[in-house]
């Protein structure tokens, strides 16, 4: 009992924390120029320059296979890789695919959730930037209209 | 015994049936030889069907993608093909196959007060030591369960002694209404994939559990003969997209794979269960998929895609193996698992797929005292005649049914509209040609909690739109993006569907009824129902329909409107179709 934390709590400590912990990249300037690019890899070139980059199982991309409202699907990226310096979501379809970008303190678990807007399906792409690597894993999530339930 | 001695007696049964009048259940066996020591009986998408009705199965049922040709996507002699030596009556059952003339022979199938009576004996024959599961939507389909806002299906499920359930369309009542009706419920509500929104959770909405946010347990531990069977409930992952969201604005679905994969360690680790089963409305094609690449679950029973499917199929993972079944819909079925255990773990398994023939099994008097009981305030309702059917009226089927055919026809007519569309739900069932159409058989059709229609304005380009759109929860050749219902019906229009193209691409050739094409730009008055976003104004469908049938004394679907079907001609799932195959 004593260690559970009651997930209403964490929810209410998260909130307080969101504003301390999570501080964009590189502020204004440069996250400016990333968040209006219109190409996925505008984005990536925006934020990262050269670093190369691999898929990874080692970050965790939680996001519905189909959004039950487009306008806010949850999204939470998790991973243990030693290291993170930041986590950013890029929404392919997108008109600016950049959609956050969180940086991760040295005290901070590497562990985001928040929720994007997405005007039609798209890839989801999960990117976690260390000092000389970025780790990326997508997901397919699809907006449709609803109807026809079986 | 097996399937051929079985069917024999099923033979020799409707034979005596007929020769006596009347056959209780003593005359007659369902019953096959004791097997293992645990037994399962697994209804699903029962749709409120208290009475024993006909319900014909899809000509159509195309398998896309990995699918192609598969369980369930086998119609017809394709499907019959599979068994050995499959008898009239099973043909029946599992098909469309001369589906009137069968009807008339064998008689109506499932209903409460007979499925009583063959649970009971099912039970009994195995000293009790049986688990009833119901897959869910039960509490949904017909006139009394939307009037009474589902109690008179909880307690029937009370009486049939439903033990563990999982949900659907049980939850298109309003979500204070639908917990209400957990609560009256004296079996087990599970679903591990239904939570409440971070959001309601930080305004502190009811849950079962404020750590993990489930509304419902999401799985149950019950001990048959001394094993533990692990029963996780799977709810329908896409329920707040294909119906309305407004009803549930605190919960979310999704199939939640990962957490699935969780709570099945979890049990493994901690609750030494002797079986773990999956009790799934996912559908079937979602439910093989999740079978390969979730381990450790030893048998999905599976519903909502309404397939019936007589022979289990059995998927490899890296735990092993996982059986996965789908038991049909309307009540016309009953699954039946008996598990057998060895030193370490399962060791065997018998599947039987019952159909519930009416006519062979007695009515249990308890459970029709209920029937008659909730039915009494709404008898002059559910029996107004409204015409006569002059050909058979049915529903299932990828894209059209001919009863889908007659709400159409309704809706353009009756709401003076140029297009109308209809929902593809696979419930609804069938009135055979001669039958009078009662208002009972229109709100088997329609007995919704959004039945309002509307009239809009919609561009040529708006409506390829929302046909391509359903198609691909239709055809999507990854079963995690299907949503399990059939494509949306479609009155003074018609198409050509590509089922194996990629989404946008498969519905081309759209013109009207006179052969001129549709244009993007141009605006047509579309009539519908079943809006799941904003609630429509006009009047609830089932009225739109009854007063349409009013006005003729005998309903003959004269044209059928089915689109031009390119590349799958071959395909196992797709016989008798009336329309182009190119």
């Amino acid at each position: 009992m004593e260690n559970k934390m009651k997930r209403r709590n964490i929810l209410k400590g998260l909130a307080l924390l969101s504003s301390m912990a999570l501080i964009p990249v590189r502020m204004f300037a440069d996250m400016q120029a990333a968040f209006k690019t219109v190409t996925p890899e505008a984005a990536l070139t925006e934020l990262f320059g050269n670093l190369p980059m691999e898929q990874s199982d080692a970050v965790t991309l939680k996001i519905p296979d189909i959004a039950e409202n487009g306008a806010v699907v949850p999204v939470t990226i998790f991973t243990d890789i030693e290291g993170v310096e930041s986590i950013s979501i890029i929404i392919d379809q997108n008109p600016n695919p950049l959609s956050a970008s969180f940086t991760i303190g040295n005290e901070v678990f590497a562990d985001v959730s928040t929720r994007v807007k997405m005007g039609k399906s798209s890839r989801v792409r999960a990117i976690v930037q260390t000092a000389d690597k970025i780790y990326t894993t997508s997901r397919e999530v699809k907006v449709t209209i609803g109807g026809c339930g079986g | 015994m097996n399937r051929r001695e079985f069917l024999d007696l099923l033979g020799k049964a409707s034979l005596s049936a007929s020769l006596s009048g009347c056959t209780n259940l003593r005359d007659f066996s369902y019953r096959a030889p004791v097997f293992g020591q645990a037994r399962l009986l697994h209804i699903t998408d029962t749709h409120a069907q208290l009475l024993p009705i006909h319900f014909r199965e899809p000509n159509v049922n195309l398998g896309i993608g990995d699918a192609y040709g598969k369980s369930p996507h086998r119609v017809g002699r394709n499907l019959l093909d599979n068994l050995q030596n499959p008898s009239a009556r099973d043909a029946h059952a599992y098909t469309y196959l001369d589906f009137t003339e069968a009807a008339l022979q064998f008689g109506k199938v499932g209903g409460f007060a007979h499925l009583q009576t063959l649970i009971n004996d099912l039970r009994g024959e195995v000293g009790g030591n049986a688990l009833l599961l119901d897959g869910g939507d039960t509490w949904q389909g017909s006139a009394t369960a939307l009037w009474t806002k589902g109690q008179d299906m909880v307690h029937a499920c009370n009486l049939l002694g439903v033990d563990v359930m999982t949900g659907h369309w049980e939850f298109t009542y309003q979500d204070a209404h639908i917990l209400e009706n957990t609560k009256r419920f004296k079996g087990e509500f599970v679903a591990q994939n239904v939570k409440a929104t971070e959001e309601a959770l930080f305004e502190g909405t009811h849950v079962f559990d404020e750590n993990a946010g489930h509304i419902f347990p999401p799985y149950t531990i019950k001990t048959l003969n001394g094993k533990r069977i692990a029963i996780i409930g799977q709810a329908f992952p896409y329920t707040p997209i294909a119906n309305p969201q407004r009803f549930i604005p605190d919960w979310t679905f999704g199939i939640q794979e990962q957490d699935l994969s969780d709570i099945v360690r979890e049990i493994r680790a901690n609750k030494s269960p002797d079986a773990v089963v999956l009790l799934s409305h996912n559908g079937m094609d979602v439910d093989l998929k999740l079978a390969n690449r979730v381990a450790g679950i030893d048998f999905i029973l599976g519903g909502h895609t309404h397939d019936g499917v007589p022979q289990p199929v059995i998927v490899k993972n890296s735990g092993g193996k996982t059986v996965v079944t789908n038991a049909g819909s309307n009540g016309k079925f009953v699954g039946v698992l008996d598990i057998e255990f060895g030193n370490s773990g399962i060791s065997d398994f018998r599947y039987r797929l019952l159909p519930v023939f009416a006519n062979l099994i007695r009515a249990d008097p308890t459970m029709q005292a209920h029937i008659d009981l909730v039915r009494a305030p709404y008898l002059d309702r559910l029996n107004e005649p409204l015409a006569i059917a002059g050909s058979l009226l049915y529903r299932r089927g990828n894209f059209n049914g001919t009863f889908d055919q007659l709400i159409c026809n309704a809706l353009t007519q009756e709401l003076d509209a140029q297009i109308s569309l209809s929902p593809g739900f696979r419930w609804g069932t069938s009135v055979l040609p001669g039958q009078t159409i009662t208002m009972e058989r229109v709100m088997d059709q329609t007995a919704i909690t959004y039945p309002q229609t509307y009239t809009t304005e919609m561009s040529g380009d708006q409506i390829k739109f929302i046909l391509e759109s359903v198609s691909d929860n239709l055809f999507a050749p990854d079963p995690y993006y299907q949503q399990g219902g059939d494509m949306v019906r479609v009155g003074g229009l018609r198409f050509s569907c590509t089922p194996n193209a990629v989404m946008g691409k498969r519905i081309n050739d759209l013109t009207l009824p006179n052969g001129s094409p549709v244009s993007a730009s141009s605006s047509y008055k579309v009539a519908g129902w079943a809006t799941v976003g904003a609630i429509s104004t006009g009047p609830d469908v089932a009225d739109v329909v009854a007063n349409y049938l009013r006005n003729q004394k005998v309903v003959n679907i004269t044209s059928f409107n089915e689109p031009v079907l390119k590349g799958v001609k071959s395909n196992p799932g797709i016989a008798d179709y009336k329309a182009q195959l190119l």
